[in-house]
């Protein structure tokens, strides 16, 4: 039974390793500047936890099989270098495997977050509400008119609650339910929510970052890659949560400006 | 053995009467029971509400026959709406992380056996003690009554994060009455949790026999006194935070809703509340609580191999300080749910440090019992297994804990299987195997009978082997960016992976039915099972120097004087390798730490 024990775990412990050595379910191809830092760091994270998952199980599947079922008789061992060894090697392995994990993932997150984005960033507003995402585009006075919760509308199509009428600046912003942008161009994306918490995942991006309602945030990025991606709700918002999606369109320059003339020109 | 002093706080009559004897009881053993009982309930409900969500998520619209019975508006025609599952997923994660991960293996195994380990005749607080049982179980009934109460339960998750929690019923189905009852259910609970924390740290202070110093204690009991520190601390908050959601709800308050908030074209009629305010109470209490089920769980696997084992583990110190480290620690760690939540950026490096740091006295405790395991004389019966299955599946868990602790990690696995993967595993398997592995090695004290062996390795096998067939896939799924928290998989790149969810669903189901191997061994056992000896497992704490079944008051009117540390195996003695701590035989052991 005990030999048995070991040979499972031992077994389980490979066929865990498979699919990731393997890449059977890889995540989605990066197309975002930033996203390798956050991609290498997943990859050594993976091989420390790896090695420390093999180890540990075979160690544990070794013993078992080695010190199970012994003669009454049969002295008790001790093991070399005592508990003070363990706990020698576990603060000097696992410290020094957490400290730089720690450190060289910083390089990754400052990058989304502690960089400021460039002064010639492209600016759009996401709204997201029960359950759907709206996308604001400032016109050519690059200047967003102010919501108004009061107006919002669905029936009427006035998603953001604007006062295209009266305010300026709302007059030539462009509403859509998709989102294009330019690839190369980063993006200065300004998050409002509607009504609940949700959250704006792209995962080829490697973004994810959730609305706060009451508490507007922005993200930015660049897309590298030309091509059509899911944008994803992954904060529980209600029913339709899992139908929340809108698609990222990520076009080249001059087909995003014939993209955007369209859009203005249906509002 | 000493007489029992007549005028001791917790000395109470032998009960009389069928209610006295085993409905509102004092009995510290019998409270414990009725935990375990209540446990046992909430986890086949909450297995089954999980095979209800495996089974949509597998096949979508299958008609799952007698399902409308449940709800007829969320089931119509036996088929799931979107709505019912969230409303079915919360339900099992409240059910489970509160009523089984927390009642049982902190308050049920800790009721029967932290009093007696520590040489008591009951706990200091009865009345409280017995408060704290028929507090929770009002809990649970409330909890329960949801399922039945207006549009049904709250479709919140577990979490319950604002303003969903707090805006009523605009937001959705159950977001009125379901929300108020959970945020009731959670807030009695905490009073429950309250009440046995108090006893539990007061048994473990203050009646300690004769002899048992603190260091004399068991793991068990070490782990039960560091939880109930943490349930302190961490339900104190919890309560109050729930409180919040109901005013919020009744009293037109707007702790955790801001103002401008439109549902349906309607402005919303509160302001000034913070959102993250909920995330942050919740999970100040949320992170301890994963420990609150895990470390019970630390302390029985300890207690149980080293039995097995023949050996005392390669330092009693060194575990009891690492529970106690990652107790200190899960206070300064909760941040790493709320990595992408909105909060400042550098409070995720913040929270990162420590998370990454919990690994060391984590690691620590895996190293010493896998190194005690060397030259050890190991008898492998059903609760070894389980406690060997329980290293294995924490090991398993732990590391992929590496990957949630580092904030740009979690921009990819946030809110992923993953997620999902990694604290099933770790906190929800890893304590429930603990929950058997108590089982099977406490089972004969608590009923005087043997639990069948065979029956019991038959369960823990397809347990095992069925575990990591469900919940390592779920890794896979995270890393492919699989969101939870979904009905139904419609976006083109999760279409590729519905056969590992039809895969996971499968073995979910399989892995559930073996379960009632375990309930019928349980019951069959119970009445039918080979009577019990006083000390079946040749162990050495104070439990087994009482007659199985234990009196009412544990030691007959006496109490015993401890002599030894708890684990004086190995050695030369009368009884053969081992002496028990209430035994007054000198032995020489080589295992006497310096």
């Amino acid at each position: 039974m005990a030999k048995f024990f070991a040979l499972t775990i031992i077994v389980i412990a490979i066929a865990s390793a498979i699919p990731i050595l393997r890449q059977t379910w890889p995540a989605p191809e990066d197309i975002s500047v930033h996203g390798h830092l956050i991609d290498e760091q997943m990859s050594e994270t993976m091989a420390e936890a790896g090695i420390s998952f093999l180890a540990a199980q075979f160690i544990l599947a070794i013993f078992v099989w080695k010190f199970s079922n012994r003669p009454k008789d049969a002295r008790i061992g001790k093991f070399p270098g005592g508990a003070k060894g363990l706990v020698i090697a576990a603060f000097l392995l696992v410290g020094t495997e957490v400290l730089a994990l720690g450190v060289f993932g910083t390089r990754a997150w400052a990058s989304v977050y502690f960089t400021p984005p460039a002064a010639d960033s492209m600016p759009i507003q996401v709204q997201a509400g029960q359950f759907a995402f709206y996308f604001r585009y400032p016109g050519v006075d690059g200047r967003f008119g102010p919501l108004h919760p009061t107006l919002i509308n669905e029936a009427n199509e006035n998603f953001f609650g604007l006062d295209q009428t009266n305010d300026q600046d709302s007059k030539d912003d462009v509403v859509t339910a998709q989102m294009a942008i330019p690839v190369n161009r980063e993006i200065h994306l300004l998050m409002h929510a509607k009504d609940v918490g949700h959250s704006f995942y792209v995962p080829e991006l490697r973004v994810q970052q959730d609305f706060v309602p009451g508490l507007d945030l922005s993200i930015h990025f660049t897309a590298t890659k030309i091509g059509k991606y899911e944008i994803v709700c992954t904060q529980l918002c209600g029913l339709g949560h899992y139908n929340m999606k809108a698609y990222l369109y990520v076009y080249s320059q001059a087909d995003f400006d014939d993209w955007l003339k369209k859009q203005a020109a249906l509002q | 053995m000493h007489d029992v002093s007549a005028h001791a706080a917790q000395h109470h009559a032998p009960p009389q009467g069928f209610i006295r004897k085993h409905v509102f009881s004092l009995d510290h053993k019998v409270i414990g029971k009725q935990y375990y009982g209540l446990a046992l309930l909430a986890v086949f409900v909450g297995m089954v509400l999980s095979w209800i969500m495996r089974l949509h998520l597998g096949w979508t619209n299958l008609a799952i026959p007698g399902l409308h019975l449940l709800s007829k508006n969320g089931a119509p025609g036996d088929i799931m709406t979107p709505e019912y599952y969230l409303q079915l997923m919360t339900m099992h994660g409240t059910i489970m992380v509160f009523f089984v991960l927390t009642t049982a293996p902190f308050a049920a195994f800790g009721n029967f056996f932290l009093p007696i380990q520590v040489g008591a005749e009951d706990m200091p607080f009865p009345r409280f003690n017995m408060m704290s049982f028929w507090v929770t179980f009002v809990a649970f009934l409330v909890l329960i009554s949801s399922f039945f109460a207006g549009d049904g339960p709250t479709l919140g998750g577990w979490t319950q994060y604002a303003p969903l929690n707090a805006v009523g019923s605009v937001a959705g189905p159950g977001q009125g009455l379901g929300v108020v009852l959970w945020a009731a259910s959670i807030a009695i609970f905490c009073v429950g949790q309250l009440l046995g924390s108090l006893n539990f740290i007061t048994t473990t202070l203050d009646l300690r026999v004769k002899g048992m110093s603190l260091m004399r204690l068991p793991l068990t009991a070490w782990a039960w006194f560091i939880t109930s520190c943490m349930g302190l601390t961490a339900f104190a908050v919890l309560m109050p935070a729930c409180i919040l959601v109901i005013l919020d709800h009744v009293a037109g308050t707007s702790f955790f809703v801001p103002s401008n908030l439109v549902i349906n074209d309607q402005l919303q009629p509160h302001s000034g509340g913070s959102t993250l305010l909920w995330q942050h109470l919740f999970w100040f209490f949320g992170h301890p609580e994963v420990y609150i089920a895990i470390v019970p769980g630390m302390g029985m696997v300890s207690h149980i191999l080293i039995t097995n084992m023949r050996r005392p583990l390669l330092s009693h110190r060194v575990i009891i300080g690492c529970m106690a480290a990652i107790a200190v620690l899960s206070y300064m760690v909760y941040g790493h749910h709320m990595f992408v939540s909105g909060m400042n950026p550098f409070s995720s490096l913040a929270f990162s440090f420590p998370t990454l740091v919990i690994t060391i006295p984590a690691t620590i405790i895996v190293l010493i019992w896998i190194g005690s395991l060397y030259g050890s004389k190991l008898r492998i019966n059903t609760a070894s297994l389980f406690a060997l299955g329980f290293i294995s599946m924490f090991v398993s868990g732990g590391v992929s804990g590496f990957f949630l602790a580092q904030p740009s990690i979690d921009i990819m696995l946030h809110a992923t299987y993953f997620v999902v993967g990694h604290f099933h595993m770790v906190m929800a398997v890893a304590a429930i195997f603990g929950i058997f592995a108590g089982t099977h090695f406490w089972f004969p004290k608590m009923t005087g009978r043997m639990m069948n062996e065979t029956l019991g390795k038959v369960h823990f096998w397809l347990s095992f082997v069925g575990t990591y067939c469900i919940f390592m896939p779920f890794h896979y799924l995270g890393i492919a960016a699989n969101v939870r928290r979904y009905q139904a998989f419609v976006d083109d790149y999760l279409q590729p992976l519905i056969p590992v969810h039809k895969f996971i669903t499968v073995a979910a189901i399989v892995t559930g039915v073996a379960q009632f191997i375990f309930l019928y061994n349980l019951i069959h056992s119970r009445f039918w099972g080979k009577p019990a000896p006083d000390n079946p497992w040749e162990a050495t704490s104070l439990e087994w120097s009482t007659p199985t079944p234990p009196p009412f008051d544990n030691f007959g009117g006496k109490h015993p004087v401890v002599y030894h540390d708890p684990y004086q195996y190995g050695v030369t003695s009368s009884t053969g390798d081992y002496v028990m701590q209430a035994s007054p035989e000198q032995v020489v052991s080589e295992h006497d730490e310096k």
